[in-house]
């Protein structure tokens, strides 16, 4: 057991946990945040997708230890940005969601997007989210969701 | 399950249902439904007057907030915005009052049709319309006698609007301050309901009320139970499906900090599975890798892909246990080979894996339980935990949690989720545990759509439309052993192993379809659209094979052939033909159209996708559908239901798209071996357009699924010539 100091959304946090805990565990047990997802274990699906140091990153399989001092943001956090906001925005005027638990690491891979790339084409799209699966099949309102998102920030 | 569907629709429901009051400590209206009818035929079709106990429908707050509850389980298909608007609609509620929950287990939240509390068929509108419709209606109408009274005038004069009761000499009322003394007025016997152009929610596009929570990370799934004291439970399965350990040595599990126990459970299948009970996840995780068990796989069937397809080849060239025989037996045979069309079609065992890995959660506390589930199935469940808890089912409270998808994965008639949870609560009483299963246990254990094999054989007649058509499909019964069996399987042909094929609207004279239902050791299970996802394929495939042949156009063709009283599909066809013209006769070079249209549940549905090759793989640019579900209750979801429908059938196409099993052991363990489809496997666009339409609603969740995937292997087949019979698409 290891005691770490980390920065989620803005907030100062300590946990004391195996050095191998994924940061998704350490975010859903140790400070219940259980807005990001398991979906896979192993960086297939995304549905854990936070920001670690502004980058989208599978929180499943970054282990406490690998944290260090970067930034964490989570979907909880992310409506605090203009971005995060927009695409929260987005997603709820579009109607994106259906079951829903793949929404937080879909948002927060297209957050990723859309500050990288304020206008994205269709290839961008395809490329950001490529790693995100809604077994549900929302791509299409996904897709519209973002272009809408990118529009209002214009 | 449009099997079942067909059967409670058949059913004589001399259904007699009522309305009770009760005025609530906390102030205000309670609503409830008893429902007595003759129980459905899962439980024998035996007519048992029952007693219900109390439970609310609705519940009018003093502040006019309106709770609604659903007597569903809301996994993605929307229902928990749509029955809330049949009530709300009818009740002439505020809308922007309405909060809706998931209904916990209980009597009186039971299919109206099915008997039991269920999602599935697709018939969470289909059969609850008119229920909660007349709840509406109902409770409007005790608002309205309250406001009648204190106004002195007749109720016949008085409207309601938002929440709101409007008298004739302009006076008017909250329903949040009528709802005290509402609660006090008998419930009318009948009401009115209203018309279709009296509607203010019903038929308008509504934003779904699950979507802000889905949106900010607040909605609690299931999986985010967490409850004080709780304890994570994962099972290490038998690695061949009813195995048991020959031995466990578990000391380096016990030994991981935070563990809490190991023990021995038994597994549904006859076998015997290792429980790791720990503080948390990971290390329940962490122990359960640390394990060492020698399994002892002598005595159980090991299962083999390969060789059950030799083995399904061969049963599909003799005729199986008759499903349908219409016309002349001997007609093939009276045309010349050169006219028939001889096809073999082979489908591998499917995983659902919904987006949230199973769990369940539960209390044991010696004479009583409690339970916390995203469960398709809350009756099932909660009697098969009573049974492993020594208790009755009433004894079980069994709460309704928000699921991330399912798609046919939560509806298990054995239950076996939930009795491993019961088995490790009960040895651990008055602890709460959640049982997870992780990906590698979701995609291993079983549960799987069956394999299935097709032989047809079609004489073609000089019209070039098929005459006589000889159809054997080979696959697991999805309902042998289970309740469902008395209902589901008829002269030893299980009904949603066929259905799609015997039940076509295709005018076909000469018609002969049978089954075999080989008994292998892997447990099967529905998958979204049931027995459509292979027969819809074989049929659409097959008559686009035959219009190519005659050289017609495939929309014409399937015109022809479709029976004249077809009129959802023919409708929908019709719609479709229109709404893709345009793209259609300006296709880019390298893409090709690709034609379906199938009904299911129901609903009728028309496809049309532009489909091009870009890296060995389908690249489907555009899917134009066209539904006919008669009333769509909420435009948005069933637009929602059609594009995403349309994207989750490509899991049958994809190249990782099968589970396959090598000696007894499932070869595939998570998204990296079995792959669902991605952003770039799915359609860029999908439009979907709605038949207009006042017949009572028909089901949408499972209805968009059989189309996709034989659109787009027609567009291939018109790009490559070559027929596409094998799924999934490996390669091209």
């Amino acid at each position: 057991m290891e005691t770490y100091k980390l920065t989620v959304n803005g907030q100062p946090k300590q946990v004391t946990v195996d050095p191998d805990t994924p940061l998704l565990w350490v975010l859903r047990e140790d400070l219940k945040m259980t807005g990001t997802k398991y979906g896979c274990g192993i960086a297939a699906c995304g549905a854990c997708t936070v920001h670690l140091g502004g980058i989208a990153t599978r929180s499943c399989v970054v282990p406490v230890s690998l944290v260090r001092g970067r930034s964490i943001v989570t979907i909880e956090g992310i409506g605090e940005d203009h971005v995060g906001r927009a695409v929260q925005n987005a997603w709820v005027a579009q109607d994106v969601v259906q079951c829903g638990y793949c929404q937080s690491g879909q948002i927060m891979s297209a957050v990723a997007l859309l500050k990288s790339t304020p206008k994205p084409t269709d290839t961008n799209i395809e490329e950001s989210m490529g790693g995100n699966i809604c077994r549900c099949g929302t791509y299409v309102r996904i897709r519209e969701a973002i272009k809408a998102a990118a529009l209002q920030l214009k | 399950m449009a099997a079942t569907t067909k059967i409670a629709d058949n059913l004589h429901l001399s259904r007699r249902s009522f309305l009770r009051v009760s005025a609530t400590a906390a102030g205000g209206l309670f609503v409830s439904l008893y429902l007595d009818f003759p129980l459905a035929a899962q439980e024998g079709g035996q007519s048992k007057p029952k007693v219900y106990p109390p439970d609310a429908f609705v519940h009018i707050k003093p502040d006019g907030k309106i709770v609604i509850q659903v007597n569903r389980l809301e996994f993605g298909q929307g229902v928990q915005t749509a029955l809330p608007m049949l009530l709300a609609d009818e009740m002439d509620a505020d809308w922007s009052q309405v909060v809706a929950e998931l209904a916990p287990a209980a009597d009186v939240y039971k299919d109206p049709l099915f008997g039991i509390q269920m999602v599935g068929g697709s018939g969470s509108i289909a059969h609850s319309y008119q229920q909660y419709r007349e709840l509406g209606a109902k409770t409007r109408a005790m608002l309205v006698a309250v406001a009648a009274e204190k106004w002195n005038v007749p109720a016949s004069q008085c409207r309601t609007e938002a929440s709101v009761v409007h008298g004739p000499g302009g006076q008017s009322a909250k329903y949040g301050d009528l709802a005290d003394a509402a609660a006090h007025l008998p419930v009318p016997e009948t009401v009115t309901l209203k018309s279709a152009a009296d509607f203010r929610l019903v038929g308008k596009k509504i934003r779904r009320l699950d979507s802000p929570p889905k949106c900010d990370g607040s909605q609690k799934f299931g999986l985010d139970l967490d409850l004080p004291g709780m304890r994570v439970a994962l099972v290490a399965h038998p690695p061949v499906f009813g195995a048991s350990p020959k031995s466990v040595d578990d000391k380096a599990a016990r030994s991981t900090s935070g563990v809490v126990d190991v023990f021995e459970i038994p597994t549904v299948s006859k076998g015997t599975a290792v429980a790791v009970v720990a503080e948390k996840f990971w290390t329940a995780k962490q122990a359960r890798d640390r394990l060492r068990i020698d399994w002892d796989l002598s005595t159980v069937d090991r299962a083999d892909s390969s060789q059950l397809q030799k083995q399904y080849k061969e049963l599909a060239a003799t005729p199986g246990n008759v499903a349908l025989t219409r016309g002349d037996e001997k007609a093939l045979d009276a045309i010349a080979a050169s006219n028939h069309l001889v096809a073999e079609y082979e489908f591998p065992y499917l995983a659902h894996t919904p987006m949230e890995p199973l769990n369940t959660t539960v209390r044991f506390d010696g004479d009583r339980a409690e339970v916390w589930a995203g469960s398709q199935f809350q009756t099932v469940d909660q009697a098969a935990m009573a049974q492993v808890l020594g208790l009755k089912p009433d004894q079980i409270t069994f709460h309704t949690e928000m699921a991330g998808g399912g798609f046919g994965r939560r509806a298990t008639p054995d239950s076996h989720v939930q009795r491993e949870a019961a088995a490790i609560a009960r040895r651990l009483q008055g602890t709460p545990v959640k049982l997870v299963w992780s990906r590698e246990d979701d995609v291993q254990g079983g549960y799987y759509r069956p394999m299935h094999t097709h032989r047809v054989e079609i004489g073609i007649g000089a019209d070039g439309m098929p005459l006589a058509w000889h159809h054997v499909i080979v696959g697991q019964s999805l309902v042998a052993g289970t309740p469902f069996a008395a209902m589901l399987i008829k002269n030893g042909v299980d009904e949603t192993a066929v259905e799609g094929v015997v039940d076509t609207h295709y005018g076909i004279p000469n018609f002969h379809v049978s089954a075999h239902h080989p008994t292998v050791n892997v447990p099967v299970l529905w998958w979204r659209s049931v027995g459509h996802t292979h027969t819809a394929f074989v049929m659409e495939t097959l008559v686009d094979e035959l219009a190519m042949r005659a050289q017609m156009d495939p929309i014409a063709y399937r015109r022809k052939l479709l029976n004249p009283d077809a009129t959802k599909v023919r409708g929908a066809l019709d719609l479709m033909e229109k709404e893709s013209a345009a793209w259609r006769s300006s296709l880019p070079q390298g893409h090709a159209a690709g034609i379906s249209c199938h009904e299911s549940f129901g609903t009728g549905v028309g496809c049309a996708v532009d489909v091009s090759i870009e890296n060995n793989r389908p690249r489907i640019h555009r899917a134009t559908l066209a539904v006919d579900c008669g009333v769509a209750v909420n435009p948005l979801t069933v637009e929602s239901q059609f594009q995403a429908g349309a994207c989750f059938a490509v899991s049958q196409l994809m190249a990782k798209g099968a589970i396959t099993l090598k000696d007894g052991y499932v070869e595939q363990s998570n998204f990296d071996g079995y792959t669902p489809p991605y952003m770039v496997d799915a359609p860029v666009t999908v439009d979907v357009h709605i038949v207009s339409s006042t017949e009572k609603p028909s089901g949408c969740g499972e209805p968009p699924v059989p189309v996709l995937s034989p659109a787009v292997a027609n567009a291939l087949s018109r790009l490559t010539s070559k027929r596409y019979r094998t799924l999934p698409l490996v390669t091209l």
